[in-house]
């Protein structure tokens, strides 16, 4: 594990509780619907956790980040709470949405979260904007736009690295490479190198292990800082694994992906996992410290859930409020 | 009272709102030292400077899209598109994005954002580059959507949606960017939602929008001298709808057409056509009419394009024919 800037112990355990956080929460959401209980579909983040609290633990709650249809992870490394996260998912009026965006809409602008999005590609212009805002009204904010390898076949991509690149905006694009486009493996559908295509524009593209939180968090930090100070925008491809299928209804799936393949990473490439060895044999926190926070978290997300299954849907009055703003 | 066209009143329009607030910008393909191709937007850059009045790349979604980010984030974004027909090329970014982001988040973000467009065959451009799609927006929940039909409404109308605080789709005519009209000088902001008689009359209502009000203006002036009167209306905006209007003139004069140059079918004269018959069907003498441009692609050659938009000789027609009782089939 590469070292980075986070020295702190409680920094480290906050990455690690972090991690943990996404993996309760989607262990649940996917319960939810398994038992029926949750409305319409769901993506599942798990086995991406260091992506997002990698990236957002070098974010101020100012910045901005824009999300995807996976993007459970996103919000919470952002900051948000369980318990309106869950109602959202459940179409609850304490939702983030008040219920009328569920997974793939959850906005929490209160800790610089734009949204998720349900157009593949759909946030890239969004997040461009947010940065060419922050150069307008002269703040110091940075926006990540979180997507998936995926996404990169979209042309909408390259129209706004274009303009990020000509006008220098405080944006990032973080490319989270988990080796498939839906229900398809990307190396068949993408040509030539996905960061080779950002250099193209001249923007400075890394890639790192995505399952390695502190390398993500070392060039992370590294790259907002410079974001900051003008000399973006940059572009981050993350090798990722996502360890359930496109969606939670997407079960059989060895037609693209086999068995063996999916037990490797869960097994030998877990982020949570090799975070808590490195935790350990650093003497940082010893297994019953990370066993407590996972517990905590547990009991945390169980509360969540219950109090979202109990929570009350919007009025009917509400369908048409909010079609227009005041 | 001073005449300007409407390229200066959109003009005059947009200083006065950059110079009131700073967070408004413009962006789109060659806006600033060019202008825009109609020019209307001559010397804004050097007042402004190009990080408000930004040159983009010929990249329409990607321009669009910025915008909608730049508005969730505290600005307030004139995206210039060049010609609506473009208007294709954004579909996602303002159907998918713009229109649906305060509601998907339950009012916490808003976008207010304008996009200026434009309307209007007989400028002999053929199919890509004469369509009126202001319909296809308006269908849209999430969408404000305003038809300027002179220099007065053009500045008016953009002031409004400038302030407004959700995206709002202004199309302005082509042929009339050179038109001068009285625009009083000062600051005057005209309401969305809010209909404008024109001219009142008894016999018959002709409901008319942007380029299409001038057309049933020279209508009732023919129709005047067959001894028809007509009321003349213009909605303004067809989202929101000044539906209370347009039913209160059909209630009085009992025959009512409605005439828009967007294609007939599933269009706006389509909508405000069947509103009518919905609300004021006890007090019409005949079904409310629809004249639209008719369903086909816009033709280059002259002969074949003057004839798929209303006139104003056939708009007096079927008007003659309504007042008469005959039975009759829209243009």
């Amino acid at each position: 594990m590469e070292n980075g800037p986070n020295t702190n112990t409680d920094e480290y355990l906050r990455i690690y509780a972090q991690m943990a956080r996404i993996r309760t929460f989607e262990d649940n959401a996917n319960q939810l619907y398994l038992s029926a209980k949750m409305p319409g579909l769901t993506h599942m983040y798990s086995g991406q956790e260091a992506v997002a609290v990698g990236i957002c633990e070098a974010l101020r709650t100012t910045d901005k980040v824009t999300s995807t249809h996976r993007g459970h992870g996103h919000c919470v490394a952002k900051g948000a709470n369980f318990k309106e996260m869950f109602c959202e998912l459940l179409g609850k009026e304490e939702g983030y949405c008040r219920g009328k965006g569920g997974s793939m809409h959850i906005a929490d602008q209160s800790n610089g979260n734009l949204g998720a999005n349900a157009i593949v590609g759909g946030s890239m212009g969004i997040a461009t904007g947010a940065a060419f805002s922050a150069k307008l009204l002269g703040t110091d904010d940075v926006t990540v736009c979180f997507f998936g390898d995926g996404a990169t076949a979209q042309g909408l991509l390259y129209e706004v690295m274009n303009m990020a690149a000509l006008w220098k905006l405080p944006v990032i694009y973080a490319c989270e490479n988990n080796g498939y486009s839906e229900y398809t493996k990307t190396a068949e559908i993408a040509a030539g190198s996905i960061t080779a295509r950002a250099e193209a524009f001249g923007i400075e593209a890394h890639t790192v292990d995505g399952q390695d939180v502190l390398a993500v968090n070392a060039l992370s930090e590294r790259l907002v800082a410079r974001a900051r100070r003008g000399e973006g925008p940059f572009f981050i491809e993350l090798m990722t694994y996502r360890y359930h299928g496109h969606h939670v209804g997407d079960i059989n799936r060895e037609y693209y992906r086999t068995k063996d393949e999916e037990k490797h990473w869960r097994d030998d490439r877990d982020p949570i996992t090799l975070f808590a060895r490195h935790l350990m044999s650093e003497g940082i926190a010893t297994a019953e410290d990370l066993d407590a926070i996972r517990a905590g978290i547990k009991d945390e997300a169980s509360a969540a859930v219950a109090y979202a299954l109990a929570a009350k849907y919007p009025d009917v009055s509400e369908v048409d409020m909010h079609v227009y703003a005041a | 009272m001073r005449e300007i066209t409407l390229s200066q009143a959109v003009n005059e329009a947009l200083a006065e709102e950059m110079r009131r607030d700073p967070t408004v910008f413009i962006i789109g393909e060659d806006v600033a030292e060019a202008g825009t191709p109609f020019k209307v937007l001559s010397g804004l850059v050097e007042e402004f400077g190009t990080h408000r009045v930004v040159d983009t790349p010929i990249a329409e979604p990607g321009f669009t899209g910025i915008a909608v980010g730049a508005a969730m984030t505290g600005t307030r974004p004139v995206v210039d598109l060049m010609f609506g027909d473009f208007l294709f090329l954004i579909m996602d970014q303002l159907c998918n994005q713009a229109a649906k982001t305060h509601y998907m988040s339950g009012g916490k973000l808003n976008v207010p954002l304008v996009l200026r467009t434009n309307l209007g065959a007989t400028r002999r451009s053929a199919a890509q580059h004469s369509q009126s799609l202001h319909a296809l927006v308006a269908h849209i929940p999430g969408l404000k959507v305003a038809l300027p039909s002179s220099a007065y409404e053009a500045k008016g109308l953009m002031k409004t949606a400038i302030r407004d605080n959700n995206p709002v789709v202004i199309f302005e005519d082509k042929l009339m960017y050179q038109e001068k009209a009285p625009v009083p000088e000062g600051e005057f902001l005209i309401p969305f939602g809010v209909a404008n008689v024109l001219r009142e009359g008894h016999d018959i209502t002709l409901i008319g929008t942007s380029s299409m009000v001038q057309v049933c203006a020279k209508a009732a002036d023919i129709l005047a001298k067959d001894g028809i009167s007509a009321e003349v209306i213009d909605p303004r905006t067809i989202v929101p709808l000044d539906e209370a209007a347009l039913v209160k003139s059909a209630k009085k004069t009992s025959r009512v057409i409605v005439v828009d140059e967007g294609h007939q079918s599933f269009g706006v004269t389509s909508e405000i056509a069947s509103r009518i018959n919905e609300k004021a069907f006890y007090h019409l003498d005949a079904p409310a009419l629809r004249m639209g441009a008719m369903d086909v692609p816009v033709p280059f050659s002259p002969a074949l394009e003057d004839i798929t938009v209303p006139t104003p000789e056939g708009v007096a027609e079927a008007a003659r024919k309504l007042v008469r009782g005959e039975m009759i089939h829209a243009a």
